[in-house]
């Protein structure tokens, strides 16, 4: 007998999901039941944070392109402390590439201050 | 350097957020709309870096700047009037000063739509005893400095209020290596989504304190510690079970008030459970061709219904300004039992309409009863105050002088 409980986070209802010998039960959608599954295997998450930019005060935000393993997350944001993005970007733009091999990209378009 | 001066607009909407935008939008398909915003385009949007805008209307779950650059691209594209680094500083009739790079602006307008969102409650207004030294923010203000300027508002860090955007700050902070000592509630549930609880807080195992508080806040000029306590059913600390904690930052993130010192300048009705405009359906409020929407109404957790109001509130400006639109003030909605408020607080009465309201108290397998010529029911497996419950009711019936609304067991 094995008994788990999970909330699924990938949308704002947050099911809670009991799975009991193998059965999925309480997710709404398909979504939560693969949320499941990947929680047990290798729980992955989008991280959003900032970067900086060359020559300006203020941050991008961005986003990894994919979700990337927990337990890498802290790396992540140890190789992005580092990274410098250069204006103008566009959302989307690619701004650096982790070690993990999922990109970091913009996640709004950003143009020089005008002097 | 005086390219102010005087012009007149079909429409003006003041605040550029999700809600202004979606209305400037709307609006721009009957007349010519001016857009102001005293900061940039965006709103409070720009400093939620987070993803989770966006799942009802994008189907996918965006961060705030993406869900806020696809309304801004758009409203560039609709050739609407946009000023940024314009404030609003009074309202007078139909006629508007705002002052701006160019100057001061003095605009006359045919409708208003009111959008400026809301604004954080702060240390006065939760009556957090102690001394005043630097280290205390509220948790937009410590979102800011961190997404947007790149700055840390502390190493060790206490957070009061499990709210959304506390949850989101503990996340945040942590990430950029500051230790989040615990979040403090002085509520038995926490008040923001269960997602967040378990992304936010579980993810990184910082603790949640239910029943807690700060009792006192101690330091000469910066920050030294808190003191927390537990507290009773009354939500009155309990002796004996003060606990000192060493940290340099406090952030209060203990919720938000609309922002409406423009609409009660104007003579805008506020409802004072809301703390926002009472409005119609159409989001008309009390003065004639003055519409609110978003944030300014009432605190909104999701943003895709901030956005629906916003063209709600665009459209029917639009017809005001070309003189489509009928002004009715037929019933009004009541909030009954374990009811704290609801929007709209006023019905034309002759449409389907969407209600928006929140509970007092979490409730399991319960009716929400519509009663007004009819009685329309629904039923729930829970009702959290933390999340606003939408109910779409038929117009039949709500063609009644009185409607009420009870959630009950
Ligand atoms: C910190 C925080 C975190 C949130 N997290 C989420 C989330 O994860 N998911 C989600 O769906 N929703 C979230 N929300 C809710 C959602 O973002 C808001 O409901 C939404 O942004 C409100 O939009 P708005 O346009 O009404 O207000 P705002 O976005 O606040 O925009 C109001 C605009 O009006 C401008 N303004 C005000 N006064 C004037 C004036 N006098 N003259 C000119 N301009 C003026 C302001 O500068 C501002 O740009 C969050 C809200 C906050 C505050
Ligand atoms: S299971 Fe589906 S409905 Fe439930 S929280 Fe997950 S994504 Fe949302």
């Amino acid at each position: 007998m094995s008994k788990a409980e999970f909330i699924c986070i990938h949308c704002p209802v947050g099911c809670k999901i009991i799975v009991e010998n193998e059965e999925i039960m309480g997710n709404e959608c398909k979504r939560g039941e693969e949320y499941v599954i990947q929680e047990m295997k290798n729980a992955k998450r989008i991280l959003t944070t900032t970067v900086f930019i060359e020559g300006e005060q203020r941050m991008l935000p961005v986003k990894s392109d994919g979700e990337i393993p927990k337990e890498l997350i802290k790396d992540c944001m140890r190789e992005l402390a580092k990274v410098k993005a250069r204006l103008p970007v566009k959302r989307g733009d690619v701004i650096y590439k982790t070690s993990t091999g999922i990109n970091i990209i913009a996640t709004r378009s950003m143009e020089k201050k005008q002097e | 350097m005086f390219a102010g001066g005087k012009m007149k607009a079909g429409i003006v909407v003041i605040g550029g957020g999700p809600a202004g935008l979606a209305a400037s939008l709307k609006a721009s398909e009957y007349t010519d709309v001016m857009l102001l915003e005293r900061d940039e385009l965006g709103g409070i949007l720009q400093q939620c870096i987070h993803d989770g805008f966006g799942n009802f209307i994008f189907g996918k779950m965006l961060t705030g700047p993406e869900y806020a650059e696809h309304f801004i691209e758009r409203a560039r594209d609709a050739g609407i009037d946009i000023r940024v680094g314009t404030t609003v500083l009074q309202v007078e009739g139909k006629k508007i000063v705002a002052s701006g790079s160019d100057g001061i602006l003095e605009i006359e307008t045919k409708a208003i739509v009111l959008a400026m969102g809301c604004r954080e409650r702060s240390r006065c207004q939760i009556l957090i005893p102690g001394t005043r030294p630097a280290g205390i923010y509220t948790a937009g203000t410590a979102q800011r400095l961190i997404n947007v300027e790149g700055v840390m508002p502390g190493r060790k860090v206490v957070i009061l209020g499990s709210g959304d955007v506390g949850l989101m700050m503990a996340r945040r902070l942590t990430l950029e290596g500051a230790e989040v000592e615990g979040v403090y509630e002085i509520m038995p549930k926490p008040g923001g989504l269960i997602r967040n609880v378990v992304q936010c807080l579980h993810d990184y195992n910082i603790p949640l304190h239910l029943c807690h508080t700060v009792v006192d806040i101690k330091g000469k000029k910066r920050l030294e510690g808190v003191v927390v306590a537990k507290v009773n059913e009354a939500m009155k600390p309990i002796k004996g079970t003060e606990r000192f904690i060493p940290c340099d930052c406090l952030i209060l993130a203990v919720g938000l008030i609309p922002e409406n010192e423009l609409s009660r300048q104007i003579g805008v009705a506020i409802d004072s459970r809301t703390q926002g405009p009472i409005v119609d359906e159409r989001m008309e409020t009390s003065v004639e061709g003055v519409f609110a929407c978003g944030n300014v109404v009432h605190v909104h957790d999701l943003v895709d219904d901030v956005t629906i109001a916003g063209e709600i509130a665009g459209e029917n400006a639009g017809k005001y300004a070309i003189g489509e639109f009928e002004r009715i003030r037929k019933g009004k909605v009541i909030a009954g039992e374990n009811v704290r408020y609801v929007v709209p607080q006023i019905l034309r009465g002759m449409e389907d309409v969407t209600s928006y309201l929140r509970v007092e108290k979490e409730m399991e397998n319960v009716k929400l009863i519509v009663s007004g010529k009819k009685t329309f029911e629904k039923k729930y497996r829970i009702v959290r105050p933390a999340e606003m419950v939408k109910v779409k009711v038929n117009a039949d019936i709500l063609t009644s002088n009185e409607v009420r609304i009870d959630v009950k067991s």
